[in-house]
This record gives C-alpha cells, sequence and structure tokens, in this order.
C-alpha cells in the first residue's frame, strides 16, 4: 500500500531492503527539494499516490509525477542509458514512481553521472557537485548552473568531444543541428561565467512539443552525449535498451529514431521504411481496401492522402514519384512509398527528384516478405494485371470476384495479424510499469500503428515500444519514424474510425485499365469486345485461382501460428527476466534517506 | 528540332506551354494560338478520332490532337534539315504518352495548368535532343 512509499524518509528505504543512507549535504538538499516540488507541482500529482516524506519541505501533494521527472533528468543530457540506469538504481522502477527517495538518489546518481562516476550506488556515497539542468524555465536552474561551476573544466570537455564526435555522425540529420553546434561552445568561455549554456535552442528540445520537427532537434541532443563517459554505450545499444518510458511520447520517440538513425548508417535513412511504419502502411492500406493484393484506386487515395493537408501540388508530385507503373491505382508497396514520402514531407524533408531506391516498389516488396500473405497473393495478381490489360478485363473480373471467396481467408489472417499485435502489445504491458491503462485496450483497437493513430492508441504503441527492453523483440529500435508521423495524428484520424471499406469491385479494375487503354487512344471499344471469347477459359481459372489462393493462406497460416508459438515463447522467457531482474533488485537496494 | 511545345485543352485555353528560351516567345505563342483556327477546321472536317496533321508553312508547326480534343502543338525550326515524318509522330506520341501519365495522377484536375515534373523533363529532353 502506501506505506512502500511511506517508508521514504524514515531511514527504511521505499519499501524495501536496507542499506546505508543517504547522505545529502545541505545545498543538495536544499537543492533536490526545490526541484522535487517543481516536479511535483508541476504536474499535479503523479501516477502513483506515495506520500513524500514530511521530513523534508516536500510538497504536500503527491510523489513527482512522471513528466516533468523525465524532463529535468532530459534537461541533465545524460544519454538515455544513463538515465534508465538511474531510474533502476534509484527505485522509480520498481515502486512505479519517484517518491522522495527514489527522486533525491536519481538526482544524486544525475549528479555523479555528469561527474563522469559510473551510476552505482557507491558513487553516491562521496561528495558531488549539484546535477546540472539545461531548463530555461526557472531561475532556480540557474543557480544550480552557476554551481556546477565547481567542477572547472573537467566535466566540460567531456561534453565537447562527444558533440564532436557524435555531429559526424548526424549529417544526414536536422540541418538545424548546425545552428546549434554554434552555441555549444563552453570551451572557450570561463567556467565561472553563469549560463554558457545557450538555454534557448535546448529548451526547444526539452519543451513539449508536438511537431516532430522539433522532436528531431531533441534528438541530437540525446543523442550528443559523452561517449566519453564510461558508461557510454554506443547508439545502437541506446536504440535496442528501452528509453525513458516515463517520458513524454513524443521526445521519447525523438530519441529513439535519433539514436535508430545513427546506428543504422544508411545514406537515404529518411527514405526507409522501418518495420513499424510498413505495418501501419499496410493496415492503413487495409482500410481503404481490404484485399491487400489489390489496388486502390486514384480518388480513393486522393481522399486519403488529402486528409494529410498537403499542398495539391506536392501531393501530385508524390502521387508521381510513387505510381511508378502510371495507372491511376496505388499497389500496396506504391502506397506505401507514397504515405512514407507524405510523412516525410510533413516532417521537412524535402521530396526528392526521384523515387529513392529504398522506395522502389520492387525493392519494397522484397525488403518486406514479412506479410508473406498479402504479398504473396498480391504478386500472383500484380503479375496478370499488368500484363493482360485488355483482353482479359472480363476474365480477371471473374477471377477477383472469386477472389472475394478468399478473401474470407483473408480476414482470418487479419485476425492473426492483430492477435499477434495484441501479443505483442501484452507482452509489454507485463514489461516494466507505467503501461497506462490504454494498453488493455489495445487488443481492441486496429493492430496500433506505431506512429499514427488516434491518441489513445498512439499513447499505447508508443509507449509500448518504449518499454520494450528487449531487442529480441526488436520493435524499440525501429521507433524510427515515429516521431516522424506523429504529426499527422490529427489528420488521420479519421481514416482509421472510418475506413473507406471497399468490396472488391470487379469493374473498379476494369474501368482502371481501360482508362488507359483507352486514352492511350487504342480503340475504346476493344476492352469491350473482346471478354467474349475469353468466357470459355474463366471456369478453369477460377478454379486454380481458388486453389492457389487456398494454398497461399494455407502457408501464410502456418507461417503465423509459428510466429505466434515463438513470440509466446519469447513471453515467458521475458516474463523470467523480470522476475530475475526484480529479485537482483531487491538484493540491491541499500538505500535509504536520513 | 521543336522550339515550343504547347498543349491546348478543349476550349483551347492552354494548359501548358514551353519554349526554347531564346527569342521571340511571343511569336511561338501567337502561332500556336493561329494555328488552332486551322486545327478546328481540320477536325471538324474528319471523323476520325486521332488526327495527326501536318501544317506546312514557314513556322513548320505541327498539330495533333487527341480524342478529347486536347491539343498538341510542336513548333519546329526548319533551318535543321527535315524532320520526317515519323519523327514527329514519334515525338507526339511520347506527348501524348506524358500526358496520360498526368491524367492518371488523381490529384491533377483536368483543366488545371499541368504542373508535373516527368512531364516536364520529357518535354524538356524533347526540345533538346532535337536540336
Amino acid at each position: 500500500m502506501e506505506a512502500a512509499g511511506a517508508g521514504a524518509g524514515a531511514g527504511a528505504g521505499a519499501g524495501c531492503g536496507s542499506g546505508p543512507p543517504l547522505l545529502l549535504s545541505e545545498g543538495e538538499q536544499q537543492c533536490y527539494s526545490e526541484l522535487f516540488a517543481r516536479c511535483a507541482g508541476a504536474a499535479g500529482g503523479g501516477p502513483a499516490a506515495g506520500p513524500p516524506e514530511a521530513a523534508r519541505a516536500a510538497p504536500g501533494a503527491a510523489t513527482a509525477a512522471a513528466g516533468p521527472v523525465a524532463d529535468l533528468f532530459r534537461a541533465s543530457q545524460l544519454p538515455a542509458e544513463t538515465l534508465h540506469q538511474i531510474t533502476e538504481l534509484c527505485g522509480a522502477k520498481r515502486v512505479g514512481y519517484f517518491g522522495l527517495t527514489q527522486f533525491y538518489v536519481a538526482l544524486k546518481l544525475i549528479a555523479a553521472a555528469q561527474s563522469g562516476l559510473p551510476v552505482r550506488t557507491e558513487s553516491i556515497k562521496c561528495e558531488l557537485p549539484l546535477p546540472r539542468f539545461m531548463l530555461s524555465k526557472t531561475d532556480g536552474e540557474t543557480r544550480f548552473g552557476n554551481s556546477a561551476e565547481l567542477h572547472g573544466t573537467k566535466v566540460q570537455i567531456p561534453y565537447l568531444i562527444s558533440e564532436k564526435n557524435t555531429f559526424k555522425r548526424m549529417e544526414n540529420e536536422d540541418k538545424q543541428q548546425e545552428t546549434q553546434s554554434p552555441t555549444m561552445s563552453p570551451l572557450a568561455s570561463p567556467p565561472s561565467s553563469p549560463p554558457h549554456y545557450q538555454r534557448v535552442p535546448l529548451s526547444h528540445g526539452y519543451s513539449k512539443l508536438q511537431s516532430s520537427t522539433e522532436q528531431m532537434h531533441a534528438a541530437p541532443y540525446e543523442a550528443r552525449q559523452p561517449l566519453v563517459q564510461p558508461e557510454g554505450p554506443s547508439p545502437g545499444n541506446q536504440g535496442a535498451k528501452p528509453l525513458w518510458h516515463q517520458a513524454s511520447l513524443t521526445r521519447s520517440f525523438s530519441v529513439e529514431r535519433e539514436l535508430q538513425d545513427s546506428s543504422s548508417n544508411y545514406p537515404d535513412e529518411p527514405w526507409r521504411i522501418t518495420e513499424e511504419q510498413r505495418e501501419y502502411y499496410v493496415n492503413q492500406f487495409r482500410s481503404l481496401q481490404p484485399d491487400p493484393s489489390s489496388f486502390i484506386s486514384g480518388s480513393v487515395a486522393k481522399n486519403f492522402f488529402t486528409k494529410s493537408k498537403l499542398s495539391i501540388p506536392e501531393l501530385s508530385y508524390i502521387w508521381e514519384l510513387s505510381d511508378a507503373d502510371c495507372d491511376g491505382a496505388l499497389t500496396l508497396s506504391e502506397f506505401c512509398a507514397a504515405f512514407h514520402l507524405i510523412v516525410a514531407r510533413k516532417n521537412g524533408y524535402p521530396l526528392p527528384e526521384g523515387l529513392p531506391p529504398t522506395l522502389q516498389p520492387e525493392y519494397l516488396q522484397a525488403a518486406f516478405p514479412k506479410p508473406k500473405w498479402d504479398c504473396a497473393l498480391f504478386d500472383s495478381y500484380s503479375e496478370s494485371m499488368p500484363a493482360n490489360q485488355q483482353p482479359h478485363d472480363l476474365n480477371r473480373m471473374e477471377m477477383l470476384s472469386i477472389k472475394d471467396v478468399a478473401d474470407f481467408a483473408v480476414p482470418t489472417q487479419d485476425m492473426t495479424g492483430d492477435d499477434k499485435q495484441a501479443l505483442r502489445s501484452t507482452t509489454d504491458e507485463v514489461l516494466p510499469n507505467d503501461m497506462s491503462e490504454d494498453s488493455a485496450t489495445k487488443s481492441g483497437l486496429l493492430p496500433p500503428p506505431p506512429a499514427l493513430p488516434p491518441r489513445p492508441c498512439a499513447s499505447q504503441s508508443e509507449q509500448a515500444s518504449e518499454a520494450e527492453p528487449h531487442p529480441q523483440l526488436n520493435r524499440a529500435p525501429s521507433q524510427a519514424a515515429e516521431s516522424s508521423p506523429t504529426k499527422k495524428d490529427v489528420p488521420y484520424s479519421q481514416p482509421p474510425s472510418k475506413p473507406i471499406r471497399r468490396k472488391l469491385r470487379p469493374e473498379n479494375q476494369a474501368t482502371e485499365n481501360q482508362e488507359p487503354s483507352s486514352t492511350i487512344g487504342g480503340p475504346a471499344s476493344a476492352a469491350a469486345v473482346k471478354p467474349h471469347p475469353a468466357v470459355q477459359k474463366q471456369s478453369s481459372k477460377q478454379k486454380k485461382a481458388i486453389q492457389t489462393a487456398i494454398r497461399k493462406n494455407k502457408e501464410a497460416n502456418a507461417v503465423l501460428a509459428r510466429l505466434n508459438s515463438e513470440l509466446q515463447q519469447q513471453l515467458k522467457e521475458v516474463h523470467q527476466e523480470r522476475i530475475a531482474l526484480e529479485n537482483q533488485l531487491e538484493q540491491l537496494r541499500p538505500v535509504t534517506v536520513l | 528540332m521543336a522550339v515550343c511545345v504547347a498543349v491546348i485543352a478543349k476550349e483551347n485555353y492552354p494548359l501548358y506551354i514551353r519554349s526554347v528560351p531564346t527569342e521571340n516567345e511571343l511569336k511561338f505563342h501567337y502561332m500556336v494560338h493561329t494555328s488552332l483556327d486551322v486545327v478546328d477546321e481540320k477536325i471538324s472536317a474528319m471523323g476520325k478520332t486521332l488526327v495527326d496533321q501536318r501544317e506546312l508553312y514557314l513556322g513548320l508547326l505541327y498539330g495533333y490532337v487527341t480524342n478529347s480534343k486536347v491539343k498538341f502543338v510542336m513548333v519546329v525550326d526548319s533551318s535543321n534539315t527535315a524532320l520526317r515524318d515519323n519523327e514527329i509522330r514519334s515525338m507526339f506520341r511520347k506527348l501524348h504518352n506524358s500526358y496520360t501519365d498526368v491524367m492518371c495522377n488523381p490529384f491533377y484536375n483536368p483543366g488545371d495548368h499541368i504542373q508535373s515534373r516527368a512531364f516536364d523533363n520529357m518535354v524538356t529532353s524533347m526540345m533538346m535532343q532535337v536540336c
């Protein structure tokens, strides 16, 4: 109960093991209590209701809320991995909130980390300077910055070195980085001069922002952390480890995205579609057109993309780029490419001159064989479609109508896909805490698109990916684009809720294929004349079509079932790991505050 | 050498016009405009859907009409060796294909000015290559 939290100041530790008490100097105490007050006051109450220790001049109500605490921690400019370790060590993760003890311990650890010491409980035993936070919010922070001068240049240097190191990694990122770099030049200025840190540009990165371009500003700061520090892992690892799950959603995504980008080493990073993005696009495709192996017609796509609020010329250009075969309709790959371009454009990337290689339809089909069921079906039909447009119009109409029968299998696969998502979500749920109640509803909704969807889904999926510590499931690193599509939250809130359900209308296919043929100048009635001779061939073709469809569906089912069992297995392992970690934590928890 | 290419809509207003930007653009535009009369005259006389007609006068103006009454007009320079009929036809065919690609774009409303970059590139290549 709350007794666990109540024991914070009494020396019994935050409800757990005993250990040497935490010694705070006067300055530290004052500093920390102010910070705590701000954090707790700012949010008006934390996620849990542990009463703070009354011994301090602490705020009355609740514990420090996760949001402002996370803000503060990020303002310390430590790498996400370090912050994560700090949270673990201070016990907030375990108890689920930042009580006074946890907060103070965390602050001490931050100070230790900023001094270059490893994040261990031993480090906080010794005398440490105050932690420094790069916030422009209050003057209180300024004071902290000043008092940190004690450290002199020793601590500043690691920051600079790391900046130079990390700076090179981010060439392909935001161009605004260059504008930020001149501001971070504290080396020249003597340590005694107070805010040699430029707060204004940095605060952009740390305030709660909706626009994802600014998220990308935040990202460089996150990643620009001293790799010189002893515990500094490579950014790739940072990407793989769970990030600050208590932090605000958008910022965590910017970090993940940045780390992901820098770790993936692709020159055309913005044009590469990640797994999560791909899934989301596929879901959107399905909402417009239930059959993923078929086309989205131009008008449907137009309505959909117009919601993204880009200008018509831009959308027109994007269409030009993505509709590779210029047939006025989008296949799944083309749709993904178009969607991705829109997403990139909304994030400020200029549109490319030509379709980047990673967005080519062939590449996309090859790169994402995972949805085997739709790719397999799609390939079989895509071959037939472009090849014989005119003569086999009616024939194809028949095939497609038969495919409606096959479609019944597709929804079941949809369901398994959904179940898979639900499974992953539940996996994420059991993992470290702070998964809000949204997770519970997650499985009931559309497989939560990682990036964009209506707000509850967004928070679920983002929290899910944040909290995930295991590279096996491999979702955390791929959140790269989630920050980027986040901006589209608002415009796209309609499509998921009101899917434009279209039965597979054969006449659409026929008309689409007839349009190009007629405009190309062939006789307009050619298509109508041809079908009659083709009628005889239909029945055998129908049967073949059915059989192939059935076979492919079975294969897909098998694949999904296997995937399901693998995921179950991973879930069990993760459970066990968690239990083991908790046990360790119990044993290691020594910290109490006098 | 195509010095000017124009796409004119059914209602006889230009959707797209591009000249080699050296001189006398106005002259080209004027020629194109006046040629429309001749084009109209020809198509009213013919019953076929696609008309590929040639007009010979000093500027060597060539016209092409689609079955949706969109006209392509091309002005070529006669100083070069006379272009063969086939070449002209192939150029018009390319124009027509690019035009249909533009049409396929659902964001393009028929009657809008053509702003497709692919179309521009194609026209530019045509103008340069024949140079």
